[in-house]
């Protein structure tokens, strides 16, 4: 069974003026299909305005579709009875760190998810112990949280979903607003929990070099899913991305470039990496055939 | 900086007083500033302060940290002194012009100085021992019966540690626009007073706007983490007493006696 999954989802956001009348519709997500299967590392991307963030609020319920259905772990989110129960398998993180800490010290926040489901005080403690290990801010437990730079302020945002043993995480840009450091610092935590709790994580962004470990990667444009596939599937149309205004990362354009300008380069190259290996490959191969002397 | 800023008055230090539960701390208070105001007569008040001074004692908290509470009050209490002295009518002592000093007046007003320094010097003890979260929670557990009556406890308790949380965020934010209106040539130290209230306003304004945004987002962030208000909740830190709050509840019943005996049944404590 698909951990989310949605069907002819459309959501409208309405504008009305002073006196309440419906000056105009503007549609945020438009009739997307989408299914995640557990355990998968997912990533959505799009630039401002595609519609990503709403999607992903459909799939905590604090969004509800206009039309279509969203099921979370097989339960619909529009029926009442299931609200609480979606929103604790399928956590969310925000993009500001600040706005969404509610404790005063590092613990106490971790533990308020878990207290808000009622779940007894010596688990509570184990679960924030646990949480704020696997995201490695155990040593900050007693800190207050403005003392902690951006990026461990979202590892502990991280954690807070955790303690509450979602089966899904859902990143709405967690480090649109954090340094280089800390973006990494995060999406190694991100990678973590996927690599060995097996926790689904669906990932918002819009940096390139974040998604290249992605399982699948969903490119979102005006509300519809514009493109899908494997991260190296997406990146070979580097054409396409240009349209949707998005940035292809350095290696990938590199490589693009090369390619166009007849080098044989496999397609879909993510990596500095990757590149440096095919085009010393490349160099061994003609070093042998004699083409270049050294 | 801006960030290290402490709230409250709370003195950090280890003692049997910090350790007490919170409610106790709260209790105390009830209960000392009742006594203060219960008695009457000068045994009485030597009681209060031999009380105050043990808890001063067993606290570790300087006295001076105690007596900067009173520079706040300092003028009511001169009011106070010098509206009781020549306005409570009897017997007079003293004539000055138009001004009559009265022997009730003199007793009056030597009294409300010592309630009024007593009261605060006795309040100063709990906020200076226990945490603003320590005491918000203390407040929430120990108001809890009033929730039956339908007074919101849980979410008044939950308004102030929010509000406490984002004190800092705020400050540092009101610093950022501060710098940001002054960098376009605002001046926020010039002029008389009026002129002074009126550059805040375009420092508020964008405040409060972003005040509003982030409360926005944490609502929604708390919701997304299953935040429905304080039923079916559970907590992670529960309030216990222990030993010695029993025991502190014991001594508090005790002064409360000794008070109410010294100060108002035996009759050698009739001095004022």
């Amino acid at each position: 069974m698909n951990i989310i999954e949605t069907q002819d989802l459309v959501f409208d956001y309405i504008r009305r003026d002073e006196e309440g009348n419906v000056e105009g519709i503007t549609t945020a997500v438009d009739h997307v299909d989408m299914e995640v299967a557990p355990g998968d590392f997912i990533a959505i991307l799009g630039h401002n305005g595609s519609g990503k963030s709403t999607l992903a609020k459909h799939f905590n319920a604090i969004l509800m579709p206009t039309e279509g259905t969203v099921w979370v772990d097989g339960m619909d989110t529009e029926e009442e009875k299931n609200l609480w129960d979606v929103r604790q398998r399928a956590g969310m993180v925000f993009q500001n760190p600040d706005n969404q800490i509610i404790g005063q010290v590092v613990e106490e926040d971790v533990g308020f998810g878990p207290e808000n489901m009622g779940v007894p005080t010596k688990e509570i403690w184990e679960r924030v112990e646990e949480s704020l290990r696997a995201v490695g801010m155990y040593e900050y437990r007693k800190f207050a949280p403005n003392k902690l730079s951006g990026g461990q302020k979202q590892r502990v945002s991280i954690a807070g979903v955790l303690a509450m043993h979602p089966k899904c995480i859902v990143l709405d840009e967690p480090t649109a607003m954090l340094d280089p450091g800390g973006r990494k610092e995060v999406i190694r935590a991100v990678r973590a929990l996927n690599d060995v709790e097996k926790v689904t994580v669906i990932l918002i962004t819009h940096y390139m070099e974040e998604i290249i470990h992605a399982d699948k990667v969903f490119v979102m444009d005006r509300g519809k899913i514009a493109m899908q596939g494997t991260p190296g599937e997406i990146f070979s149309k580097v054409e396409k991305l240009k349209d949707l205004r998005l940035d292809v990362p350095k290696a990938t354009l590199l490589a693009y470039e090369l390619q166009k300008s007849g080098l044989p380069l496999p397609a879909g190259i993510l990596s500095g990496k990757e590149l440096v290996k095919e085009l010393s490959m490349r160099k061994e191969r003609a070093r042998n055939a004699g083409f270049i002397k050294i | 900086m801006i960030r290290d800023i402490t709230l409250g008055q709370y003195y950090q230090t280890d003692s049997v007083v910090h350790r007490l539960d919170p409610r106790v701390k709260l209790m105390a208070t009830l209960v000392f500033i009742c006594s203060l105001f219960v008695v009457n007569q000068a045994a009485g008040y030597l009681v209060a302060v031999l009380f105050l001074a043990f808890s001063i004692k067993l606290s570790h908290v300087p006295f001076r940290f105690m007596v900067r509470g009173m520079k706040a009050i300092l003028f009511l209490l001169v009011i106070t002194f010098v509206f009781n002295l020549f306005l409570t009518p009897g017997e007079a002592v003293l004539s000055i012009w138009k001004l009559t000093v009265t022997r009730e007046g003199i007793s009056m007003a030597v009294r409300m100085a010592v309630r009024l320094s007593l009261l605060i010097i006795g309040s100063s003890v709990m906020t200076l021992t226990t945490t603003p979260n320590n005491l918000t929670d203390g407040l929430e557990k120990a108001l809890k019966p009033l929730q039956k009556l339908h007074v919101p406890v849980h979410e008044v308790a939950m308004m102030m540690s929010i509000a406490l949380r984002f004190i800092p965020i705020l400050l540092e934010e009101t610093d950022k626009i501060m710098k940001a209106q002054m960098a376009r040539g605002a001046s926020f130290d010039e002029g008389n007073l009026l002129q002074k209230a009126k550059s805040m306003v375009p420092l508020l304004v964008p405040l409060f706007i972003s005040a509003f945004r982030r409360a926005n987002d944490l609502a929604m962030a708390m919701e997304a983490r299953c935040y429905r208000g304080g039923d079916g909740r559970t907590k992670m830190k529960p309030l216990h007493y222990e030993k010695r709050d029993y025991a502190a509840y014991l001594i508090l019943a005790a002064y409360f006696a000794v008070c109410i005996v010294a100060g108002r049944i035996v009759p050698w404590g009739r001095l004022l």
